[in-house]
């Protein structure tokens, strides 16, 4: 069926579904690109609460003893929803207006729970609290944000335009994908409000401290079940698009790299999150009937001896969940190095320097990722055999990440370097992620990890790889793929005061996690360690890191005004090609239509023949005979 | 490097040996980090567009980095065979015999470290978790003939210095992580496991605490004063001591000492050799901690001598 529609894209282009109506165009739609927008939208929103989580959390780290003056963290969304709003009843903009109610109710909820001493008694944040918004933090982030923006957001809306197909293979299952989500994140922002709060064992969530926890935690597992759902049914249809939607003549060779990457990551999902699912169902029927998976014999908590048959093993989780969540690391790093190379080629306007060992690195990365998970339990008491070849395999999967790392580095040399907003925030992604992988050398060795493991050290790495990598390449991937969204491009002096003020920033929290993991200082403390000896020297990073992570969000924004700005008033695009791109998303009309092409697209050459010797222009696009 | 890195003072045999391979790894991370940043900045200078109008289709032609990607791969294949393997191997295969060494055993709960003792027969007495109670938190039966003269502390590791510890790690309840950086040591306790850890201390708590001594400003000092001793006498204009040596800075002895006309005080941290729990363990997790007390043999003795009259 699929094959029939991918042959007449044209036909596609005049689908009943134009005149479907408001709820199935914009809310239920089966369409690839709205699909695209509502997980971008959600997820953007979603990074937005995780952020703020972190704020609060950053204020009883640097002031422990001081209560939080919750009412500040109120003023940002009510600035923000106020001006929206403003701007909104004077153009008389829905979308706007919208906007704005959205700030404004954000605000409200902030201010509610502050004021009614909902969250904060007389001011405090208890330790439940603190450890039930690290735990979402770092759920929201990875599964709710990143991961959905990275994949369903820019996955959804660009992999289906740059094979040249007319849609995802099954449109269905797409629609069914975003709605899985919705419902995971929506369970996971009521458990906020269930006794006890939200899931506080990590986002990890070991038992047995996870089995015993507060009703959060059970919460927390059904979102997960309904989140993994979303991933595995996304991933099937990236796949199959990826394999028989590609047009004519575009060889996997002919892949722009982004596709490659989102490729490799689909397998990842597909292959790393049913083990987490499985272990999800099992965690779920220990806390509600009654079994045993994690929890050994002899359990004594608070002094009473738990009523359980015991038997199982708390390790057995750690296993199941590693063997996803390593893998969820390239899940989380490989669409962001995708978006980077697309930008650096365009705005370089020359080829990717070694595209094909971009290619095969990456799918050695993709296969290498299965087999390391347990770096993550040097710790756990293991002996010399198994951590040996633990070591072994994350000294190779450092190979594939130098060599990505270097080709895109090289594919600097000799190009014509346009400093884009999106071309800033993709360079700076390359010295960003260079020292989250670097930092992962100590973290993948044994006996250094002795040292290193669970303090700052662990959350000053993966956030570099993450924060100052993964979001700023998404934020390049917004720049970058904007106008060809809405026709309007985004402004250029907005884009950099969001830039600089980021990279400052990020690094104003993240480089000082690196000096304290080195002192020693354990992660997840309430306090921000205040009490041990061997943190008191680096201590005063504490304050430095909080009031980056703040100003931080004031550099959003410019970002936040931006983006909704543009849509309205930004620069139209003279052409359906405004950077003078070669892939195919780019020989669209803008926005594309319902099926994406007027004419059936046909490749002839590879997706980055940019500066070809003797061409009239700087480009050739890969549909050109 | 290592003073660089800012690593905390180390206080045990192989914990040089650790800090030694963080500093190599470090010196490779920077070696690569600035090679790199070096080609990355003149690249984006010489390259720009106002500079670079048209791009080279052909772009680098060059085999540098196949060369530095095989240079990058040995030398993680030293660093895993030459540092990493037999380091590991000596930390959990090459235990000392159990006669040659200190034993004690930890038993970890929401939020404390359980230190238990043999006592002078050298063998402990059984535990049971039906047993368990708030004056015996790991169960310990004492009609258990082994039992009778062990000796049972709370948040406190009392060993000699210069002689193997093997500490056997196991949990009531949930996983905890038994961390103690000042002796490079860390293993995390799970519930159902018993899990061993060694290490030889070859400083006492009072030599490091000399080591780390340093001024203090008593206006600003950056860190939490009331974790801190002073290390002299302080004195006021009559020459009266106002502040021996040894007093914790809480705030009242901060206030004295500022009125008297100090502005910096010599102070070391009280207990600098201490038990972090290292592994997310519940809403009291950032409180779990423990201390660690190295003393010379004699003192050793002396203390387990003084414990076994708390037993009468």
């Amino acid at each position: 069926m699929q094959h029939v529609a991918a042959a007449t894209p044209a036909a596609a282009g005049t689908h009943h579904e134009e005149h479907a109506g408001f709820w199935r165009t914009y809310v239920f739609s089966l369409d690839h690109k709205v699909i695209g927008i509502q997980y971008m939208m959600t997820a953007l929103l979603f990074l937005f609460l995780g952020f703020t989580l972190m704020m609060l959390m950053r204020w009883q780290i640097a002031y422990p003893t001081k209560g939080i003056p919750g009412e500040w963290f109120a003023l940002l969304p009510a600035v923000i929803g106020v001006a929206a709003l403003a701007v909104g009843v004077y153009s008389k903009r829905r979308l706007t207006l919208l906007v704005g109610l959205l700030f404004g109710g954000i605000a409200w909820l902030v201010w509610w729970m502050v004021s009614d001493e909902v969250l904060f008694p007389e001011g405090i944040m208890l330790p439940e609290l603190y450890n039930s918004f690290g735990a979402m933090h770092g759920t929201i982030m990875i599964f709710l944000g990143v991961v959905p923006l990275a994949v369903g957001g820019f996955g959804n809306y660009v992999v289906p335009l740059q094979v040249g197909a007319p849609d995802m293979a099954f449109p269905k299952l797409n629609m069914m994908s975003y709605w899985s989500y919705f419902v995971g994140g929506l369970v996971m922002l009521t458990s906020f409000f269930v006794p006890g709060g939200a899931a506080n064992s990590g986002w990890t969530s070991y038992p047995p401290l996870a089995d015993i926890a507060t009703t959060g935690q059970t919460v927390w597992l059904f979102g997960m079940v309904f989140l993994i759902t979303s991933s595995l049914l996304g991933s099937v249809n990236f796949i199959v698009t990826i394999v028989q939607l590609r047009a004519k003549g575009l060889t996997f060779m002919r892949l722009p790299f982004f596709v490659w990457a989102q490729f490799v990551t689909s397998f990842l999902l597909l292959l790393a999150f049913p083990p987490l699912e499985g272990a999800a169902i099992l965690q779920l029927m220990d806390r509600l009937a009654g079994t045993s998976f994690f929890l050994p014999s002899g359990l004594v908590i608070s002094g009473q001896v738990l009523d359980v048959a015991g038997g199982g093993s708390p390790l057995l989780w750690q296993h199941l969940f590693w063997f996803l969540a390593h893998p969820e690391v390239y899940v989380l790093i490989l669409p962001a190095m995708g978006i980077v190379a697309e930008i650096i080629a365009n705005n370089t306007r020359k080829p990717l320097w070694g595209y094909r060992s971009l290619v095969y690195a990456s799918i050695f990365l993709g296969f290498m990722s299965f087999i390391v998970w347990a770096h993550h339990m040097f710790m756990t008491g293991m002996g010399t055999v198994i951590s040996t070849f633990f070591q072994t395999t994350t000294m190779i999967i450092s190979i594939p990440s130098v060599i990505i790392l270097s080709a895109l580095i090289i594919s600097l040399w000799g190009g014509s370097i346009r400093y884009t907003v999106p071309m800033l925030f993709a360079i700076a992604f390359l010295p960003m992620f260079g020292i989250g992988g670097l930092t992962g050398l100590p973290l993948g060795l044994a006996p250094t990890d002795i040292h290193l493991h669970d303090t700052y050290y662990v959350i000053g790495h993966f956030h570099y790889v993450v924060a100052p990598g993964t979001i700023f390449a998404l934020f390049a991937g917004i720049y970058y793929w904007y106008p060809k969204v809405t026709g309007r491009m985004m402004n250029e002096t907005l884009g950099k005061i969001h830039f600089w003020g980021s990279l400052v920033c990020m690094n104003g929290i993240f480089f000082p996690m690196l000096i304290q993991g080195l002192a020693g200082v354990s992660r997840r403390l309430y306090d921000g360690g205040a009490q041990y000896a061997h943190a008191q020297n680096v201590l005063q990073w504490n304050e430095v890191m909080s009031i980056s992570a703040w100003a931080l969000a004031l550099f959003q924004i410019p970002f936040i005004l931006n983006f909704f700005w543009s849509m309205k008033k930004g620069r139209q695009v003279e052409s359906d090609n405004p950077w003078g791109a070669t892939t195919l998303e780019w020989q669209t009309p803008t926005p594309p239509p319902h099926g994406n092409f007027t004419s059936i697209p046909e490749v002839y050459r590879g997706p980055y023949e940019y500066s070809v010797p003797d061409a009239a222009k700087d480009y050739t696009p890969q549909n050109v005979p | 490097m290592l003073d660089f890195l800012g690593l905390p003072p180390d206080a045990s045999a192989h914990g040089a040996d650790i800090d030694n391979m963080i500093g190599v790894v470090h010196w490779l991370m920077f070696a690569l980090f600035i090679g790199w940043g070096i080609f990355f900045t003149y690249v984006l200078i010489r390259f720009r567009r106002t500079r670079h109008q048209k791009a080279d289709y052909q772009g680098a032609k060059t085999h540098a980095s196949t060369y530095l990607e095989i240079a990058v791969a040995v030398f993680e294949g030293i660093l895993i065979i030459g540092f990493a393997v037999p380091l590991w191997a000596q930390r959990v295969n090459e235990f000392p015999e159990d006669k040659d060494a200190i034993v004690v055993r930890v038993v970890a709960e929401q939020f404390a470290w359980n230190v238990h003792y043999p006592g002078a027969d050298g063998f402990f007495g059984a535990t049971d978790v039906n047993l368990v109670s708030a004056d015996n938190p790991i169960g310990l039966d004492r009609s258990d003939p082994d039992g009778k003269d062990d000796i049972v502390t709370i948040n406190q590791l009392v060993v000699p210095v210069g002689k193997p510890v093997i500490v056997r790690l196991t949990s009531k309840d949930v996983i905890h992580s038994f961390s103690i950086p000042l002796l490079r040591v860390k293993q995390d306790v799970i519930p159902g496991q018993v899990i061993p850890v060694w290490f030889e201390p070859i400083e006492t708590t009072e030599h490091i605490r000399v080591a780390m001594t340093k001024t203090y400003s008593l206006i600003n000092p950056g860190v939490n004063l009331m974790t801190m001793m002073t290390m002299q006498d302080y004195v006021d204009k009559d020459s009266v001591v106002i502040v021996p040596a040894g007093s914790i800075l809480f705030p009242d002895v901060v206030e004295q000492l500022v009125a008297s006309g100090y502005t910096e005080v010599r102070a070391a941290p009280e207990t600098p050799m201490e038990i972090a729990c290292a592994q997310l363990c519940g809403l009291g997790h950032y409180r779990m901690r423990g201390f660690v007390s190295v003393k010379t043999p004699e003192a050793y003795e002396a203390w387990l001598a003084e414990e076994a009259l708390y037993l009468q």
